[in-house]
């Protein structure tokens, strides 16, 4: 069955859906949007680089964001600008780098197209391995700074004061980010990692009444993002990036319509799952 | 640091840019001691607080706290977003291993029990504070600091308040740290009234209401049992760059002068 590039693709997708629930529903929490943004653009200086200096793509690109997150960190102490425009100044920085250093090298014949919107369909074994064991790895990090990271979230002095040691979990929680960025930067490409992020952990905001249950329901609406997503693809022949953020899109306004209830439904029902797993 | 003692400040600055926001503070918070720290806007005191909590590292002196100190912490505000999803007896937990039956319990002393499964961005001003009360009880902490938490409470609220962290003090046998705006009236129960202008202006104990008739008649009886009058006793002032100025003296002064 692996054989079929759609299944791949369908694995590969599920996967990435199930890592961006819960990470998008801190993403949203704690305003990083912008943030998350400016990573993904530094994504494609790290593509760019990858091909230069001869390494791991994946690997390449999460150093780049890392190290772009680190830097917008140093920033924020150092200089008086504001947020948003430290921001928008990385941002497109890096995205303009990414660009021109790939326009260096003539040698390389580069989709930017399937970089900006991504190449579901052209994944590989080894890119379902990565997903799985990196997005366990996250997971698993996710869920033991889980504590620390949402008291930060409510509020860092609070935190700080009770003992939580939030500064800790901040920097592991950017660099999951940078990771995950690393990692699905195939499926939906650099411009729209961050839609595959918030939109399903909007979804879930507007049906959810506990941060688990959010972060469950999240999950569940990206994994119906994408598998919705991938077949309407194959049905009507567009990009299956941008269809997979579509359906995201499809399934954030039907919770704002009565269907709601019915949703509501599915929602107890994960409450109390997640009741019980805590 | 002596047996009793939860934290103690030891000359402590903070700087910001080239502007000192408080400088040479030094006191203690003992078990079973309430500290009340008071002073104008922007005299230094939430600073002080999050000093003695850990919040902000001094950029001279020393802060000790004892190890292993459980700190429960009423921030000024707290604004929780409207994208949080969060109840008032997960928030409760946030921080600490407690138990359902202990945030039941926290929140019937507070009188917000009914808020248990409530979510935490629609209660209003007042349910909110209570809840942070409650929040502090149930962690069994051994210090509580509590920035201005009379803020837009009204007079007999205030009053019920005070005895509230008085009964606190005497279950839990906790220090307690509170930080308040008004110059003039602070709990009885305080055991060490600071004052705070960016330094240490004065500090003592609170001088009881009773002393003071006019300030009685002013207020009425019913705020005898929680409040005290404080009477100051400034040995300089400050002139309009906020330098000191030495009023027995009147002359300018570089030092900080306690009395």
């Amino acid at each position: 069955m692996f054989d079929d590039f759609f299944y791949r693709a369908l694995l590969v997708g599920v996967g990435v859906a199930i890592i961006a629930g819960p990470l998008g529903c801190f993403v949203i929490w704690r305003r990083l949007s912008y943030f998350g943004d400016t990573l993904s653009h530094a994504a494609l200086l790290g593509v760019a680089l990858a091909f230069l200096v001869e390494i791991n793509f994946t690997l390449s690109v999460f150093i780049v964001s890392a190290l772009v997150a680190l830097f917008l960190i140093y920033l924020r102490a150092k200089t008086s600008l504001p947020s948003d425009a430290l921001l928008g100044l990385l941002a497109h920085s890096v995205l303009a780098l990414g660009i021109v250093v790939l326009g260096f090298m003539t040698w390389v014949r580069i989709d930017l197209l399937s970089l900006l919107f991504g190449d579901i369909l052209a994944v590989s074994m080894y890119d379902i391995w990565l997903v799985f064991l990196g997005g366990s790895l996250v997971l698993v990090i996710l869920v033991t700074i889980w504590r620390p990271l949402f008291a930060d979230t409510v509020s860092h002095d609070l935190a700080t004061a009770e003992g939580m040691n939030p500064q800790r979990a901040r920097v592991i929680f950017t660099l999951l980010l940078a990771l995950v960025i690393s990692i699905s930067i195939k499926v939906v490409g650099v411009l729209l990692i961050t839609g595959l992020l918030i939109i399903p952990a909007a979804t879930a905001r507007n049906v959810s009444s506990g941060p688990v249950q959010m972060a469950i329901i999240s999950t569940v609406v990206g994994v119906i993002a994408v598998v919705c997503g991938l077949f309407s693809s194959l049905q009507w022949d567009t990009s299956s990036g941008p269809t997979i953020i579509a359906a995201a899109l499809v399934l954030f306004v039907l919770t704002l319509l009565p269907l709601r209830r019915a949703i509501t439904l599915v929602a107890d029902y994960s409450a109390k799952l997640a009741n019980r797993g805590s | 640091m002596l047996d009793g003692t939860l934290v103690e400040l030891q000359n402590v600055g903070v700087k910001r840019e080239s502007r000192w926001l408080v400088r040479g503070v030094s006191f203690t918070v003992d078990k079973g001691e309430i500290v009340t720290l008071i002073g104008p806007n922007g005299s230094g005191k939430s600073t002080t607080a999050k000093l003695l909590l850990g919040v902000l590292d001094a950029n001279e002196g020393t802060v000790n706290r004892r190890k292993d100190l459980v700190v429960s912490y009423l921030p000024q505000s707290l604004s929780i977003d409207w994208t949080l999803p969060i109840r008032v007896d997960h928030f409760m937990k946030m921080t600490g291993k407690v138990s359902d039956d202990e945030v039941r319990s926290a929140l019937d002393s507070t009188g917000a029990e009914h808020l248990f499964k409530e979510e935490l961005r629609v209660l209003s001003g007042g349910e909110f504070q209570r809840v942070m009360i409650a929040r502090a009880i149930s962690r069994k902490p051994d210090l509580i600091v509590l920035d201005e938490p009379v803020q837009g409470v009204d007079f007999s609220g205030l009053v019920e308040l005070y005895q509230l962290i008085e009964s606190l003090r005497d279950e839990l046998n906790c220090g307690i740290v509170l930080i308040s705006h008004d110059l003039h009236i602070v709990m009885a129960a305080s055991d060490n009234v600071i004052c705070l202008n960016g330094h240490v202006c004065c500090s003592g104990t609170p001088k009881s209401v009773s002393e003071s008739e006019e300030y009685l008649a002013l207020f009425g009886r019913q705020v005898e049992p929680g409040l005290a009058l404080y009477k100051h006793k400034h040995d300089h002032t400050h002139d309009t760059d906020g330098a000191l100025i030495d009023i027995r003296e009147n002359s300018r002064i570089t030092s900080n002068i306690d009395q």
